[in-house]
């Protein structure tokens, strides 16, 4: 029944199989003044059929180059970049079946939105009463019906971003690429546009491509984010994973707040590495099998996995790491109260505390504290 | 009282242009219609009697240069449009950091007299210049071929003399283009042509608009390239008037001629701004 012919043809429709975007040792350098700058070095990376893919990192790190170079406006070095499983590579901006939605929008100042949305129809030679049908299906689900004869001009900000987006969408592309959408807009609007965006995103089934310095963003948003840093990924995954175990020293600074401690591994013992700095101040971390007794290791923990007590820790504690410490700074946040704790493992430790019932419980500047968290809590970085 | 002053502030401010306005524009503006309306001659003096039997008689002379004036004006226009775009284009979009050297490159003949350069254009065109002589000794052109005195020269006169006037305001419509709204309809399937005629024509057309206000009008009442580059079968209306003006003295004629100018110059330019939608353009142009 399945002839080689069958197959063949199955698995080429099969699209999960197939990335929706991929590089292939990807390298993009700029000429600034006759010096060879490198903005996007060395680069693989496959992004799924209908995933919510964020691109993450600092201003400068080669994330919209790297996003410009899916889009068709940059052309890689060396390497080649892959829509749908063909390679692209060459194929100028108007040929490539993606489309973005720019920072600050972009929208023809002369038309109008109707005009605006159709744009990418008309050029494509959609027939006319088909290019009405899909503009106004489109127009209502980024909720601007109605609003077909203003121009932009006229509009707010986040009107305007709806346009873009649906400028984008109505086109169908292989998968839409998003260059800070929402760096425009204030707080209130932007975190509503975040959840839209993830609605209309389920709702069309398309790749997106998020480019984003916000990590608040990124982490709430993605299904998978990779962290950029000087032309580099960092480190690929979920937002749980990145955020839970951060692969490098940048990771763990970049997403949200981390305490870095390092010093030497006194011993390993059953997965579990040890490092003293005094007889009771310790700090234990899982480790895998090549670390060594002597070994330097640097290890990230979360500010809010850190218990702080006001004595000495209960034995329950003791299992996992030890720090005794004194209050420097104590900052009230209605729901927590962030710690600033100068360890004895020499680093300065940020510590959030749960506003619970017992509120009484908080401890004063200058106060001798002691912070406890488990093993699992703390990570080793930059293997 | 400072509510006071606040409120007369713009006031002042516009009162030195005002005033000048006044003495250098109104007042010779009605001087010159009072003149249009007397008769008399330059011994004897002029009287005001409402003679607008000149303007009929003034028309009917010279209609032949009024309207070669507007043909040549439009010519030139037409040509300015298709030569300077490209080069505006150019500057806007390729001048990288050089930009300024390149307008001031464009505004360099403008640092010599108006009447020098195209006197000077004279010796370029003329059948023993640098330009003719070549040609007819290669053989690329006839012995009875000219270029001096013809309309060709006069236009091309004009239309070197006028170019800045066109260059600079498309070049500031183009410049002040989003380059994101360019790669915008790249993204959206348009090849560079359709780009071009889609998007960044249309937003160049306040530039253009004000480019052709800005040579339109000067152009057809030029009086100096006529004069220097052309002949009797060139003479175009702003000839006619000095010539009334300085030589024949008949200074009704030549008030009236100006009048003339002025009014097909204002019904042309208002009907073109009408058929444009000014409207429109400019509120492109004030974004």
């Amino acid at each position: 029944m399945s002839t080689p012919q069958h197959s063949a043809v199955r698995s080429r429709s099969a699209s999960g199989d197939t990335p929706a975007i991929e590089f292939v040792g990807v390298n993009k350098n700029y000429l600034s003044h006759g010096e060879t700058v490198p903005a996007v070095k060395r680069t693989d990376l496959a992004i799924g059929q209908g995933e919510f893919f964020s691109l993450l990192g600092p201003s400068g790190c080669g994330k919209t180059t790297t996003m410009r170079m899916i889009a068709g406006f940059e052309e890689p070095t060396a390497g080649q970049v892959l829509l749908d499983g063909k390679d692209v590579t060459g194929v100028a901006a108007n040929k490539r079946d993606v489309n973005m939605v720019f920072q600050s929008y972009a929208l023809f100042p002369h038309l109008n939105t109707y005009q605006n949305v159709a744009f990418g129809l008309e050029r494509k030679k959609v027939a006319k009463n088909e290019i009405g049908r899909r503009v106004g299906e489109i127009l209502e689900i980024v909720s601007l019906t109605g609003m077909e004869k203003r121009a932009p001009r006229e509009m707010s900000g986040g009107q305007q971003q709806r346009v873009a987006l649906a400028r984008a969408l109505v086109n169908r592309p292989r998968a839409l690429l998003l260059d800070e959408p929402l760096g425009a807009l204030d707080l209130k609007l932007r975190q509503q546009m975040q959840i839209e965006l993830k609605r209309i995103q389920r709702e069309v089934g398309i790749t997106f491509v998020y480019v984003t310095h916000d990590q608040g963003e990124a982490l709430t948003m993605s299904d998978r984010i990779a962290v950029m840093n000087a032309g580099v990924i960092e480190q690929l995954g979920s937002p749980r994973e990145i955020y839970e175990r951060p692969a490098t020293r940048f990771v763990a600074g970049f997403i949200g707040t981390s305490n870095l401690v390092d010093g030497h591994v006194e011993r390993v013992e059953g997965g579990l590495a040890l490092i003293s700095y005094t007889t009771q101040d310790r700090v234990v971390v899982p480790v895998g099998p090549s670390v060594r007794t002597g070994d330097k290791l640097e290890v990230s923990i979360r500010p809010e996995k850190i218990d702080l007590h006001r004595g000495v820790p209960p034995v329950t504690a003791t299992g996992g790491s030890v720090l005794s410490g004194t209050v420097t700074e104590v900052v009230y946040h209605g729901t927590s109260t962030n710690y600033t704790v100068s360890t004895a493992a020499g680093a300065d430790f940020t510590v959030f505390d749960q506003n619970a019932s017992n509120a009484d419980d908080l401890a004063d500047r200058g106060d001798r504290v002691y912070l406890t968290w488990a093993p699992q809590h703390s990570y080793m970085i930059g293997v | 009282m400072n509510r006071v002053k606040n409120k007369i502030a713009p006031y002042l401010l516009v009162l030195p242009g005002a005033v000048w306005l006044l003495i250098f524009f109104a007042v010779p503006m009605v001087a010159m219609l009072s003149l249009s309306l007397q008769e008399g001659d330059i011994v004897h003096g002029y009287r005001f009697t409402g003679h607008w039997q000149t303007y009929t008689e003034a028309i009917s002379n010279y209609d032949t240069q009024i309207i070669r004036s507007l043909i040549y004006g439009a010519i030139a226009t037409l040509v300015l449009i298709v030569l300077a775009f490209p080069v505006a284009y150019w500057i806007a979009f390729y001048g990288g950091r050089r930009k300024p050297t390149y307008l001031f490159l464009v505004l360099l003949p403008f640092f010599v007299s108006f009447v020098l350069r195209t006197i000077s254009w004279r010796q370029i065109l003329t059948d023993e210049g640098p330009l003719l002589s070549p040609l007819r000794d290669m053989g690329l052109i006839g012995q009875s071929f000219h270029i001096l005195g013809t309309p060709t020269a006069v236009i091309l006169g004009l239309v070197y003399n006028f170019l800045p006037f066109m260059v600079l305001p498309i070049y500031v419509a183009l410049e002040r283009i989003d380059p994101r709204v360019v790669e915008a309809a790249r993204d959206l399937y348009a090849n560079p042509a359709t780009t071009f005629r889609k998007v960044i024509f249309p937003l160049a057309l306040p530039g253009v608009f004000a480019g052709v206000l800005m040579t339109f009008v000067p152009a057809s009442s030029d009086y100096v390239n006529s004069e220097v580059l052309g002949s009797s079968d060139t003479t175009m209306i702003g000839q006619v008037i000095q010539a009334q003006f300085l030589e024949n003295s008949d200074y009704p004629t030549a008030s009236a001629l100006s009048f003339v100018l002025m009014l097909v110059l204002l019904i042309g330019v208002f009907t073109y701004a009408r058929i444009l939608g000014t409207e429109d353009v400019m509120k492109v142009a004030a974004r």
